[in-house]
């Protein structure tokens, strides 16, 4: 089965990326852009066919390695 | 020669561009605003230089080619005006979509920032025709995102229209992978567009113009262009 | 007459004091400054400014000893950065600060912000920040995490320095295992300004406008400056949600606006809001001013929603500064600003009260007196020992012959090639890079636009300070003052970053005092005065210290660029060494790495030789004689050849006789010098008094021994560069 991990970066964490892209599409004439925030889908292709396991497992690799714990925040689906 | 120097958000080496430019036109060349609609009246060359514009935020180069000056830049060339990419410059001109391909992150996934040494494949561009052919020289490369991409047929196509300018080598010119620190599709570092009057180079031969700071192996580049405007 | 803000219970107040860090003696000062139980936000205030970061309550009665004068300095320690005058009517600008808690903590934002905040310190005074170099300590390689914090801090360098298009031009890196939980970053910036055109903090001018200047203010570090100063205890982890996150796109615009600004007469004062963010840049601005300061906290930007007063002054957000505008100058300075997409704000107003007012929402928060803030800071002689001497070593047989231990020495990783470091950093972004790392002793930049350069370095044997901290001080400015003239330039003055343990410890204290000691002896000798510092506390981990670390950048000028000289030795060349040998091994990296041993008393530093030595060499390389030259450091007198020999691939025949003693001991004010014939130095050298020796020839592509052995020069550089790449593979 399949895990999609999301990583974003922490709610209060300042994110240059999502504020540039944010100034720039304003400057683009986008109107009404509130804050952009920028992060990373992973997507994990698993031979663990228990939906739990699979979450736990996911969630495992999100905290150890896929998503910088000082900074980032994840979330894990399971499809 | 009137060149004028494009100045984007977080560009950074707009100051070396002026310093090669007027080591071959006397006069260091203007700087123009991305927020700007129009060229100055009577610009020959264009030049987009390094550095990181927007902070390479979202992909490198990707929100300064929407800038307002892009749409000048990009009417100066389908008129037939040359422009120079160097760096984050050559990334811009990509996602402009004024020349094909992509640039992705280096193979080794670091910044690299070293001498490399470059073969001049063909000298009758305007800006190789002071290199000898088959000339090998020394410049410097310092990026992130320098990998060259392309599909097959759009490397065969470069290949077949001889717009693959420059390439990565080594000292003796010889094109080998380990000459080819960021991993690019065949070892590409310049490419020029289909009149030959757009070039993008991921390297920085504006760094190497002043015998005391890192020798002039660059300065025939810039004499080239400026041979062009000499008689005009 | 103000509303007085709301007090905290005293239970409380008095147990978050704690908290906060301040000693129940400073809480009790803090009672008597207001007269009354302190609101949130001024216990707030009154912990980090006498924060041992903001207040250096530790160290400034021993920094009050260091040589700050000389003709050609403009600014010493007190503002943002030191400024000297370079000839030409230029100023340098530069300055060290550490940031070692946050990089151990996230090694690539901690290390990118403490880029990013030297640099804030120089552009602040007005000057184009032109180099960047670091000094660097890392524990064993193969500690748990080491691998990681070298790849985090060293990405976190360069990603930075290379997005705001400033070289990063030279440093230094050791490995020991005694920072194993402590690494040191310590980052410096140098830039150029015109010396009439200085900026500086003091604000002035009743009813003037306080601008806040570049990105918005969040939750970032709150207590990072009261953090920066207490040993890492279990817990750190916990501590992690207050690291902040570095824009260098941000810093560059910031750069480009200040310096559009700056080239109009706009500005009375500015500071950049670094440790302790608004808290301390308002509180030092208006203090150095001898004014009232008002602020209104609805006004500053914020990028995070329903934020309190609190949060607002002791946030340590980046890429913020803080700005007095004369009259009339608001619209003028916004719009450049607003071109460069930063925020701008009027947050304030200076007053003729003598007191720091925070308002929000009209609600007072914050009412203190300024002058008792400053002039009651808590001020420590705290107690210390002298570090005992160690004794001088005796002899040590040789284990391994010369050419053995040579090819150990080039691949340790103290002495092994940093190739794999620096080129991931931008060194010659800017175009007036004329020798990049590895090229030179020191890294030299030139002035745009003109023929004059400054060459610049950083230095610091820690191994030496640990064993004798007065000598080690010494030999950290010797060593700065040294790199600087091998390159051909004229030394001018140092910032020093001082990094040691926990000075609670009467030992700890004493190696403190001893490299003042050191340092003020060596730069009284050599005219070398120190114009900028940051001191770094408590860096211990579960109660054990870091090497004492004084972190020395030195900078100097040549008047022309076209006479600077590397190290690497071009062919059919005469060797000569210049100063004497004595074979001194204790604390050598000859003596650790192949004899497995720590000990002995380190090198002596002769101030008296250092100066007439150095003054030598320098006229030497400035008269066009030299075609390259080396100091002599870790590793010696062979280290040194080798390293010659691998710059430039030429190989030579040595002939001097000696021991390994006399190859790899560590005596100081030497240097090798590479040229055409050796005579006429040598009578140069016999005339002025000075101890020179002909040591050898260079040619052919081998370094050959005096007992005959070979090296190629090709298998001494392949192991060399070797070490690190090797370390490092997998990434972290």
């Amino acid at each position: 089965m399949k895990a999609y991990v999301t990583v974003m970066p922490k709610n209060g964490v300042l994110d240059p990326q999502g504020k540039a892209i944010g100034h720039a599409l304003t400057g683009h004439g986008f109107a009404g852009i509130g804050e952009v925030r920028v992060g990373k889908l992973i997507e994990l292709e698993l031979a663990e066919t228990d939906p739990a396991k699979a979450q736990a497992a996911a969630e495992d690799m999100a905290r150890k390695l896929l998503a910088n714990m000082v900074i980032e925040s994840f979330k894990v689906e399971v499809r | 020669m009137k060149a004028g120097i494009i100045l984007f958000p977080g560009t950074n080496r707009e100051r070396d561009m002026g310093l090669a430019l007027a080591r071959v036109t006397g006069a260091k060349p203007a700087i123009i605003w991305h927020g700007e609609s129009e060229l100055p009246a009577g610009t020959d060359l264009v030049v987009l230089p390094g550095g990181f514009s927007y902070g390479d935020y979202l992909r490198c180069g990707a929100m300064a080619a929407q800038s307002p000056i892009m749409r000048a830049v990009a009417a100066f060339a389908a008129r037939g005006g040359h422009v120079l990419g160097v760096c984050n410059g050559f990334q811009i001109l990509i996602e402009a979509g004024l020349l094909p391909g992509a640039l992705l992150k280096n193979a080794s996934l670091r910044f690299l920032s070293m001498d490399c040494h470059l073969k001049v494949e063909r000298t009758d561009t305007p800006y190789t025709s002071h290199f000898q052919p088959g000339a090998v020289f020394r410049s410097t490369m310092a990026h992130g995102d320098g990998n060259y991409f392309a599909s097959p047929e759009t490397l065969d196509t470069l290949e077949g229209e001889g717009r693959v300018v420059l390439r990565y080598c080594t000292p003796e010119g010889a094109v080998t992978p380990d000459a080819n620190r960021n991993g690019s599709s065949r070892s590409i570092a310049g490419i020029v567009s289909e009149n030959r009057r757009i070039l993008g180079l991921m390297p920085h031969p504006e760094n190497q113009v002043d015998p005391l700071i890192d020798g002039t192996d660059g300065l025939p580049m810039f004499e080239s262009i400026s041979a062009c405007f000499a008689t005009a | 007459m103000t509303d007085l803000p709301t007090p905290l219970e005293a239970a409380r107040a008095k147990q978050l004091s704690a908290e906060f860090g301040l000693k129940g003696d400073e809480y009790d000062r803090v009672l008597t400054i207001l007269g009354r139980t302190p609101s949130l936000t001024e216990l707030g205030i009154f912990s980090v400014m006498w924060s041992e970061h903001c207040s250096y309550k530790s160290s400034r009665f021993w920094l009050k000893q260091l040589p700050t004068t000389a003709p050609w300095v403009i600014h010493g320690p007190g503002e943002n950065a030191g400024v000297i005058a370079i000839g030409d009517g230029l100023a340098a600008v530069f300055k060290m600060e550490s940031h070692n808690h946050p990089s151990f903590i996230e090694p690539y934002q901690g290390a990118a912000t403490g880029v990013g905040g030297i640099l804030r310190d120089v552009f602040t005074m007005g000057a184009r920040p032109i180099a960047n170099l670091n000094a660097l300590r890392f524990g064993a390689p193969d500690a748990p995490r080491m691998k990681r914090v070298i790849d985090g801090v060293v990405r976190g360098i360069g990603g930075y320095g290379n997005c705001v298009g400033v070289p990063t031009v030279g440093g230094e890196v050791n490995f020991h295992p005694r920072y194993n939980g402590n690494p040191l970053v310590n980052a410096m910036t140098v830039g150029i300004a015109q010396a009439d055109r200085i900026f500086l903090s003091a604000a002035a001018g009743v009813g003037n406008a306080v601008v806040y200047l570049g990105s918005k203010t969040g939750r970032d570090g709150i207590h990072g400056a009261t953090m920066a100063s207490t040993e890492f205890a279990a817990d750190s982890e916990d501590k992690r949600p207050t690291v902040q996150v570095g824009d260098p796109f941000a810093e560059k615009l910031l750069i480009e606006a200040c310096m559009e600004l700056m080239a109009t007469d706009a500005i009375v004062a500015i500071q950049d809001m670094g440790a302790a963010g608004l808290t301390s840049s308002s509180v030092e601005m208006a203090g150095k001013g001898g004014v009232g300061i008002e602020l209104n906290m609805e006004n500053v930007p914020q990028r995070e929603t329903g934020m309190t007063a609190y949060e607002m002054m002791l946030s340590e957000s980046q890429e913020r500064m803080l700005m007095i505008l004369k009259p009339g100058r608001e619209a003028m300075a916004e719009a450049i600003f607003r071109k460069w997409e930063l925020d701008f704000a009027i947050i304030g107003h200076l007053t003729d009260t003598g007191r720091i007012v925070i308002r929000h929402h009209g609600v007072v928060e914050a009412d203190i007196e300024l002058a008792p803030l400053e002039s009651q800071a808590p001020l420590y002689q705290r107690p210390w020992v002298p570090t005992p001497k160690l004794p001088v070593l005796g002899a040590v047989p040789d284990p391994v012959g010369l050419k053995a231990a040579l090819l150990t020495l080039v691949a340790c990783p103290d002495l092994c090639s940093r190739r794999w470091i620096w080129d991931q950093y931008d060194s010659m972004v800017g175009g007036q890079t004329a020798k990049r790392p590895g090229a030179a002793d020191a890294a030299v930049v030139r002035v745009e636009d003109h023929k004059r350069a400054l060459a610049m370095t950083t230095d610091c044997t820690p191994r030496y300070c640990l064993a004798d901290p007065e000598e080690g001080g010494k030999q950290a400015v010797a060593e700065a003052w040294r790199n600087i003239t091998a390159v051909g330039a004229l030394p001018l003055a140092i910032t020093d970053n001082m990094n040691f343990g926990n000075p609670e410890k009467p030992e700890i204290m004493g190696q403190f005092a001893g490299a003042v000691m050191g340092i003020g002896a060596a730069c009284r000798a050599l005219d070398f005065p120190v114009v900028s510092g940051n001191v770094s506390l408590y860096n211990e981990t579960e109660g054990r210290g870091i090497l004492p670390t004084p972190a020395i950048g030195g900078v100097g000028v040549l008047e022309d660029v076209a006479q600077a000289i590397g190290l690497a030795m071009p062919a059919g060349h005469d060797l000569v060494l210049v100063g004497a040998t004595q074979g001194w091994l204790g604390q050598s990296l000859w003596l650790r790495e192949i004899a497995g041993r720590e000990e002995g008393a380190p090198p002596p530093v002769d101030l008296v030789a250092e100066r007439r030595n150095g003054d030598f060499v320098r006229a030497q390389i400035l008269s066009g004689a030299v075609a390259a030259c080396h100091d002599c450091s870790d590793g010696g007198l062979l280290v040194a050849v080798a390293e010659m020999a691998m710059a430039s691939g030429i190989g030579a025949v040595l002939e001097a006789k000696g021991d390994h003693a006399f190859w790899y001991g560590e005596d100081q004010a030497r240097y090798v010098l590479a040229v055409p014939a050796a005579a006429p130095v040598l009578a140069a050298a016999a005339a002025a008094g000075i101890p020179a020796t002909r040591i050898g020839h260079s040619r052919g592509g081998d370094l050959v021994l005096p007992n005959g052995d070979a090296i190629s020069i090709l298998t001494l550089a392949a192991a060399h560069e070797a070490t690190l790449p090797a370390l490092m593979r997998d990434g972290a």
